[in-house]
């Protein structure tokens, strides 16, 4: 019963944290480099552009729903597992999602990462 | 890459990982938490490693944000997932929990994952227009350079 509310959880935020890692990307993508935004015209600035953007706040809302089923997750599982699990699962969906969302150019070397981060998931959960 | 961004990285990489171990010292205090009692949830924010853990996720969170600023998302979470080597560590020489082989293996391949991810661009997806601030961008590297 404890396995299955764990791997529950990891369901849980491998969905939310997908979700939210696509619109805060693409929020920050919109906002520019922000070193550079910085330099420019001060925090300030940065903080406006950033906290304004409707995908960013999206995005905060996924990472907070995903945040809470971690801290669900954790206390019933080990952290050795639930974090990286749910983490890498949520890197091989990226993958897919960032290559349909966000147009990023997803070569061999990045689906290669994929498959060998999608096998150390695997054994870290045998 | 400068060496700043590499510290915008690092950042990610060392945030997220003792923040999760805080997070996870903290719930085990906690104890579980039943469907029935969700607020215990929201009251858990009350442990001292709990809120240290929190803290070190909002540091993340900064230095997430910054980095997928200038990079590609498929570039930035494979290159902070040394994370989870820092993670088994900590969760078996400070958490007590056991590591078998097999996760060490799987900790292997995650960091061939990020060995193969991290030889390429950081950035593969240009706008279609051409971005004015482009030119500006790479004098300013240039210089911290």
């Amino acid at each position: 019963m404890k396995q299955a509310y764990a791997w529950g959880a990891i369901a849980a935020i491998v969905l939310a944290s997908t979700t939210g890692d696509v619109l805060l990307s693409r929020a920050m993508k919109q906002v520019g480099d922000v070193g550079a935004l910085w330099r420019q015209s001060g925090l300030w600035t940065v903080l406006k552009a950033i906290l304004r953007n409707p995908n960013f706040l999206l995005g905060v809302v996924a990472m907070t729903t995903a945040f809470y089923s971690l801290l669900f997750g954790l206390s019933w599982g080990d952290v050795s597992l639930i974090a990286p699990a749910s983490a890498s699962l949520t890197f091989v969906t990226n993958a897919v999602a960032a290559r349909i969302f966000l147009h990023e150019r997803v070569d061999h070397r990045r689906w290669m990462a994929a498959v060998l981060v999608a096998g150390g998931v695997v054994l870290l959960a045998a | 890459m400068t060496f700043r961004k590499y510290l915008v990285l690092a950042g990610v990489t060392l945030c997220a990982s003792i923040g999760d171990s805080l997070l996870s010292r903290g719930m085990k205090q906690v104890g579980n938490i039943s469907l029935n009692h969700l607020s215990d949830v929201i009251l858990a924010v009350i442990n001292p490693s709990v809120a240290l853990g929190i803290l070190l996720l909002l540091g993340f969170f900064a230095s997430y944000m910054t980095a997928l600023s200038w990079a590609d998302l498929t570039y930035v979470l494979p290159a902070t997932s040394l994370g989870y080597v820092l993670l088994t560590l900590i969760a078996k020489f400070y958490l007590h929990e056991t590591v078998t082989t097999t996760r060490w293996i799987g900790i292997l391949l995650i960091s061939a994952g990020v060995g193969f991810v991290t030889q390429g661009p950081a950035l593969t997806h240009h706008p279609a227009k051409p971005q004015p601030h482009d030119a500006e961008y790479e004098s300013a590297s240039a210089r911290e350079q």
